[in-house]
């Protein structure tokens, strides 16, 4: 059997540990545009900020590849898929056949039109570590840019936090009225915003940018004016769906798959942020762009392919999404009835829909925050557990006495 | 592979484990040295209430969904033991948000803490369980 996999990030590495946890011998070529040894997508933020190192970067062991015979084709792009004799085509021509392929190509940044925008030198988008390498050398050490974000998303603000320490002065500017709004509620928008204020972000919300105009200035929508010397363009991502698309996978904004990873292609997997998830919490088809989320598609494809059977059907949105010393997890969905305590220093919003726990907020104190996150996934009914008890503070208190005892004595 | 299992009808609530755990992850020879006028961050935590307590670990899970989303690669299966580089851990709790049981915790270091069975300090032989009075927690094979 001979495996190839497009893509070398978590979906991918997802996949070659399924197959290798099935078998042992198939031959797997893994395939990537980006050049470097895998490495945590979301870690080129923490690099900036200084609490990781380019050498600690590395997603697995440096032998990663040799321990798992993987043949890892990096800096090298896939630019089609030929169905019928089942290889992929690489930029320069060269074929590779496959017997079963899993699409593990991620998402790209979306940049929307505004005018001016290719006149703007010192930009970059924020997704890869070549990104972060030439955000570093845009900002120089000497602490003299102004910098100006589109997008008050995770990515953006995840830059900002990486950058704040290097930049002069940070603005970041985003269409929507609040910041992290498909993370947060309104509330907790708020009070993170608040806490980057204090530290020195600016904001400005319900805007975005109409024009550039040379050099660096940017013209608002609301008609404020700006002088920036560092463009990052952080307004959303896009999934990889064109190879999929291509050779008749059926997709939908992102690539559909079932719950053991396989496209509507026969032979063909799919798996992480190029593909469409089913959200448990909210009941709805959509792109989950988590790495969680990512590792599991991957390894299900992994084991499927390699004819082993495994299932992923508990995809949820979650996500830590910490800054700046203030700690912060929440998953699932807001819709239903709200359980909420505050805090001077903290927030925290349990919510409730058909006797189900579907969607949680902890700002501030996270303290054992994935008991909560289990409620979600394994969709307990919550008269089957003591609710009020475990409002106060997550807890294997609140279950039963039979449901403690397989948590705590018995194998998992 | 042998795990730590509770007892909870045993379990005095008396917090041993937990001072024990605190201690062996010291890096100390000395236990008043280690914990005294000290907060301690044990890695194993007594759940208590009027009537029953119980002493929480790491299952080492054989589907650890810590690892599944751990974001850098710090957490790893070493021989069936679920393992943090506390080197790579860059803090972001993606750990705390999956894991079920509640085992993973903070510290003020940045990095996690998690029970690794003493396999970094007393050569594989869980502190807890080996000063715990009653038997209320076991390591063994189930
Ligand atoms: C700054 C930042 C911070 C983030 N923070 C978090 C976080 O805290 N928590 C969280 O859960 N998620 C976070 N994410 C999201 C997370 O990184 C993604 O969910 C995860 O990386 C998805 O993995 P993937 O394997 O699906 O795709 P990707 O990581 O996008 O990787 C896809 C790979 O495929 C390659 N590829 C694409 N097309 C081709 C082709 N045609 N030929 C060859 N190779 C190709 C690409 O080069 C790339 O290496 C963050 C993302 C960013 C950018
Ligand atoms: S930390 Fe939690 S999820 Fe990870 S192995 Fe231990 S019990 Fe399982
Ligand atoms: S806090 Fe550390 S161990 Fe936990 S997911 Fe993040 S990087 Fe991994």
């Amino acid at each position: 059997m001979k495996y190839v996999i497009i893509g070398n990030a978590t979906a991918a590495i997802g996949t070659v540990e399924g197959i290798r946890s099935v078998d042992k011998y198939g031959e797997i070529v893994l395939i990537s545009s980006e050049p470097h040894f895998t490495y945590g997508r979301p870690l080129i933020s923490y690099l900036l900020l200084g609490k990781t190192t380019e050498e600690k970067m590395n997603y697995r062991p440096l032998d990663f590849y040799e321990t798992n015979h993987v043949t890892a084709m990096l800096g090298r792009t896939v630019t089609s898929i030929d169905k019928n004799i089942k290889a992929v085509i690489l930029e320069n021509g060269e074929k590779v056949s496959y017997d079963k392929l899993a699409i593990c190509t991620g998402s790209r940044p979306f940049v929307p039109p505004m005018e001016g925008l290719d006149t703007v030198e010192r930009q970059t988008p924020f997704m890869t570590l070549d990104d972060a390498h030439r955000l570093a050398e845009l900002l120089g050490e000497q602490k003299d840019k102004d910098v100006l974000i589109i997008g008050a998303g995770l990515i953006g603000l995840k830059c900002a936090e990486g950058i704040l320490h290097l930049s002069k002065s940070l603005t970041i500017v985003d269409m929507a009225p609040r910041i992290l709004p498909n993370v947060l509620d309104e509330y907790g928008s708020s009070f993170l915003q608040r806490y980057l204020e204090d530290l020195g972000m600016k904001f400005y919300l319900s805007d975005s940018v109409a024009r550039f105009s040379t050099p660096n200035h940017a013209i608002f929508q609301s008609g404020m004016e700006l002088d920036f010397d560092v463009l990052v363009v952080a307004v959303g991502v896009r999934p990889n769906t064109s190879l999929a698309e291509e050779i008749g996978c059926e997709v939908n904004r992102g690539i559909l798959v079932n719950t053991h990873s396989a496209t509507t292609v026969p032979g063909v997997y799919a798996a992480g942020d190029c593909t469409v998830s089913h959200d448990i919490a909210a009941d709805t088809d959509r792109i989950l762009a988590i790495l969680p989320n990512a590792y599991q598609q991957g390894e299900a494809a992994g084991v499927n392919m390699a004819g082993g059977d495994k299932v992923f059907d508990q995809a949820f949105p979650m996500n830590a999404s910490g800054f700046l010393g203030l700690h912060m997890i929440t998953a699932g969905s807001y819709d239903g009835e709200a359980f909420i305590t505050t805090t001077e220093n903290s927030y925290k919003k349990l919510v409730v829909r058909d006797n189900k726990l579907v969607g949680f907020i902890l700002i501030g104190d996270v303290d054992r925050g994935g008991i909560y996150t289990s409620l979600i996934r394994d969709q307990v009914p919550l008269d089957t557990i003591d609710f009020d008890l475990i409002r106060q503070h997550p807890q294997l208190m609140a279950f039963a006495k039979a449901e403690r005892a397989k948590k705590l004595a018995q194998p998992h | 592979m042998k795990r730590v299992y509770v007892n909870e009808k045993w379990c005095l609530g008396c917090h041993l484990c937990e001072y024990n755990c605190a201690f062996a992850n010291s890096g100390v020879d000395d236990m008043v040295k280690a914990l005294k006028g000290k907060t301690i961050a044990p890695r194993i935590r007594v759940e208590e209430s009027d009537s029953i307590n119980f002493a929480v670990s790491c299952r080492h899970c054989d589907n650890p969904l810590c690892v599944k989303g751990c974001i850098s690669g710090a957490l790893s299966i070493q021989d069936g033991v679920i393992s943090i580089d506390s080197d790579k851990c860059v803090g972001c709790y993606t750990c705390v948000l999956s894991c079920p049981y509640g085992c993973i915790s903070t510290s003020e270091a940045g990095a996690v803490q998690k029970c690794e069975l003493c396999t970094k300090n007393a050569d594989g032989i869980p502190q807890c369980v080996a000063g715990c009075p009653n038997n209320a927690i076991v390591f063994e094979e189930r």
